[in-house]
């Protein structure tokens, strides 16, 4: 996977302006931009914790289970240490401190940290464990004991990534490009399992599980197996666990490695990626500001739990998947394409900041323009092909029509239809198959079927046509996408001077304003004081400082 | 007014009837699923019935479509339509009649009370992500939301409504066991009864899946909406019920929604 995303790059002898004739400077300013717009955000993310970081470190640690109430002993662990010495320490050192003081030196449970931690937590919650800040030689056995059990949990994602590699390599990724992704949403695990080996079998190389609506907003990961659900199935490890062995099952059937989709963004980022490496998914939607503007999460808590959990996702060998598309759900395709251009350009920069890699980033977007308009699918071609020309490496996620779907089916079929073509004439890396049924029910097995006739038929009459697709010099398609990157550069010039939260805050992407001090989440966020310790961070830095591969920008 | 105008559908020439329709049945293609498929057909009045496609789904499953002549009528003079009790608007309808008729923003209070944690019903009528592919109400350009999340307790609900001059305060109850839903509701809009005078009251607006529709006065609220409400129709009878009815733009239609009687 190591080789470019881009059949469009690969097909022109790496002309340095590509298909579209961009001017090479002038992309090089925008990610100059982008990075200058970032940076003082990473900043900001150095600086502070927040309580599901801390969570996710004890996660790592081996914290399991909840209690009576469905509450995860870990988030009972966190409420007593916050509630006695705070978090601005990180919540390892008292932690592991007390761990020292209640079951003595790591020699006596270093066999299973996890189990004798989440003992602590189950104490803790009762009241019958207080925490406080070691100091001298207490601080600095605690210190090493939270290495040494962050350490193992982050062994654990490693092995299950090479679990993953070596599938791969059993199996095969897909032979064709774009992979095709599909979505199950029942609510029930145990439907969506049938369901989704169902949609594996009939051609799916990827399967997201849609989660219970509002799930983002939960500052806990629920427990267990789950049945009930609101537009979907929650996230939780067991669930994961359960979906991923049922892949497994049908990989080996079909003799093709099917990749597992979850989502990370909300209030509980950091410890979602930490499941999502430990239980094998393929893929979290992870993007940088999708919770601040859509979830009204609080943007520095976002930011700080993006950076976590995208330096988890590194380590895990884990595809993002961002969320440009869903400005285009509110905002318009046309006059804000930028938008998506500009934001494409910092979740890039975010992305490698974390230590991820261009193989690791499914930058999205989304055909969404009113197909009303004329020259609508010139239109869309030019913005696919720009992302295209931009992230030459990456598997760029194509996502398709929902706005314009009107419950008119043959229509959308027919817009489905385009979308398709536009997904193979620019050389996109995954492609969410779009629904003749989207905006009038959760997709029927019929409209699943029919969805996935198009896209074959599209791939099969026209799959090699991107080498035919060669946009005139000077022509709409070029003109389009100078113009869209011109605008995304003023943009970004613009951002770099007030400084992106307070872009935010005003409204720039997705419509929505969303100030630095509002939002939920916020109360759970603390600036880092001296001496703060995160194992996790200190272990995924040293790892990233040593080997970063492929994260350079060419 | 009786023996009205008869009508059938239309294929290409008038009285002719025919329909297409497609459907899935639970069972592998063969003769017997083609001959199932003609037979449920019939059974829905299609006759004579043509199937002019079948294909499997997986093994347990067939896809098919059939066109045929229907031999129902409808006759015109029966049919009941419904008037809904307030026009559906769309967001930028919305949006116009609160600028031109209010001159200020509508403030909208959102909140779970008592014990349930279960945003998803206020977070899918609230948040900018919506809901059923509609936008949520913080969308709405005209309208101030202030969302207080979870576990509200009435007298806090009571207090930021108040200091957010809510024009409307919505409230969504999920967990219903030993009937907590009503009796939170109850003690909700009792506890604004007792807070403000009648003419200063916001309007009290509930939902969540398991309530009764017709209970909104038993509950001593405004409106109650059951599962499946969408924000452009909170939205739309929040405009209805504080700003005025009548769509901006000759949208009668729109506000109807038609019933077969």
């Amino acid at each position: 996977m190591s080789q470019g995303w881009s059949p469009v790059s690969a097909g022109d002898g790496g002309s340095p302006g590509g298909k579209l004739g961009l001017d090479p400077a002038l992309v090089r300013r925008a990610r100059e931009l982008a990075r200058r717009a970032g940076e003082p955000v990473v900043e900001l993310a150095r600086s502070h914790t927040t309580v599901s970081v801390e969570r996710a470190v004890l996660r790592l640690a081996g914290v399991s289970g909840a209690d009576p109430d469905g509450i995860p002993w870990v988030n009972r662990l966190v409420d007593a240490v916050v509630a006695d010495v705070g978090l601005a320490h990180g919540a390892a050192l008292p932690v592991f401190d007390a761990m020292v003081r209640e079951f003595g030196p790591p020699s006596g449970w270093s066999s299973d940290p996890g189990a004798a931690v989440t003992l602590l937590a189950q104490k803790a919650a009762a009241g019958s464990v207080r925490f406080r800040m070691p100091t001298g030689r207490a601080a600095r056995s605690a210190r090493a004991a939270a290495r040494r059990a962050v350490g193992a949990g982050l062994r654990r994602i490693d092995r299950r990534r090479a679990e993953r590699e070596r599938l791969v390599r059993r199996y095969g990724d897909p032979p064709h490009r774009p992979w095709i992704y599909l979505i199950v949403a029942t609510g029930d695990i145990y439907e969506d399992i049938p369901q989704a080996q169902a949609a594996a079998r009939a051609g799916a190389d990827v399967i997201a599980v849609i989660r219970s609506t509002g799930q983002s907003l939960l500052d806990y990961v629920p427990e267990g197996a789950t049945r009930e659900g609101f537009a979907g199935t929650y996230a939780t490890q067991e669930n994961f666990r359960l979906m991923r062995a049922a892949l497994d099952e049908v990989s080996r059937e079909l003799g093709r490695y099917v990749r597992l989709t979850n989502y990370a963004s909300g209030l509980c980022m950091p410890e979602m990626a930490v499941l999502a490496g430990l239980e094998r998914l393929d893929m979290m939607l992870n993007d940088s500001m999708y919770g601040i503007l859509f979830r009204d999460i609080n943007p520095i808590r976002t930011f700080v739990d993006q950076r976590f959990s995208r330096q988890v996702h590194a380590r895990a060998g884990i595809i993002i998947n961002t969320g440009e598309d869903n400005y285009l759900t509110t905002a318009d395709a046309v006059a804000d394409a930028h938008t998506v251009t500009v934001s494409q350009l910092l979740n890039e920069y975010f992305a490698h900041e974390a230590g991820l890699a261009d193989w690791q980033l499914g930058l999205g977007h989304a055909f969404e323009i009113d197909p009303d308009l004329p020259e609508s699918f010139r239109l869309e071609l030019a913005h696919a092909l720009l992302a295209r020309e931009l992230f030459p490496d990456a598997p760029l996620k194509w996502m398709p029509p929902t706005r314009y779907m009107t419950g008119d089916v043959f229509r959308g079929n027919l817009l489905d239809g385009f979308f398709n073509l536009a997904g193979v004439l620019t050389g996109q890396g995954i492609l969410l198959v779009g629904m003749m049924t989207e905006a009038v029910a959760t997709p029927w097995l019929s409209d699943r079927d029919i969805a996935l006739q198009n896209v074959r038929y599209v791939m099969r009459a026209a799959g090699g046509l991107h080498e035919d697709f060669v946009p005139a010099p000077g022509g709409f398609i070029q003109r389009r996408a100078h113009t869209v990157l011109g605008e995304a550069v003023s943009l970004l010039e613009r951002i770099v001077d007030q400084g992106l939260l307070t872009a935010i805050a005003e409204g720039t992407f997705g419509i929505m304003r969303r100030p630095a001090d509002g939002g939920r989440g916020l109360d759970g966020v603390v600036a880092r004081a001296d001496g703060y310790y995160n194992p996790a961070t200190e272990l995924l830095e040293a790892q990233m400082a040593g080997a970063r591969t492929g994260g350079g920008q060419s | 007014m009786t023996g009205g105008p008869v009508v059938r559908p239309y294929g290409d020439s008038t009285g002719d009837g025919m329909v297409q329709l497609s459907f899935t049945l639970p069972v592998p293609h063969d003769k017997r699923a083609e001959g199932a498929a003609l037979q449920l057909a019939a059974k829905m009045g299609v006759d004579p019935a043509t199937l002019v496609h079948a294909r499997q789904i997986g093994d347990r499953f067939t896809f098919f479509v059939v066109y045929g002549r229907v031999n129902h009528l409808v006759d015109l003079s029966t049919v009941r339509v419904v008037e809904r009790d307030f026009p559906l608007l769309s967001p930028k309808e919305i949006n116009a009649l609160i600028r031109r008729r209010l001159r200020r923003k509508l403030s909208v209070v959102g909140a779970c009370i008592g014990t349930d944690a279960h945003t998803v019903g206020i977070d899918a009528i609230l948040n900018v992500k919506g809901f059923a592919g509609e936008k949520g109400l913080e969308y709405y350009r005209e309208l101030a939301v202030t969302n207080l999340g979870a576990q509200v307790s009435v007298p806090d609900l009571v207090a930021a409504a108040r200091a957010a001059r809510a024009d409307a305060v919505l409230v969504s109850q999920v967990v219903t066991q030993r009937d907590a839903h009503l009796h939170n509701v109850r003690e909700m809009s009792a506890a604004f009864r007792e807070a403000m005078p009648a003419d200063r009251r916001p309007l009290l607006v509930v939902g969540g899946p398991r309530f009764d529709e017709t209970m909104a006065e038993e509950l001593g609220v405004d409106r109650i909406f059951g599962r499946g409400t969408t924000p452009r129709e909170v939205a739309s009878y929040l405009v209805h019920r504080l700003v005025g009815s009548a769509a901006p733009g000759g949208d009668a239609a729109a506000a109807r929604a038609r019933v077969a009687g």
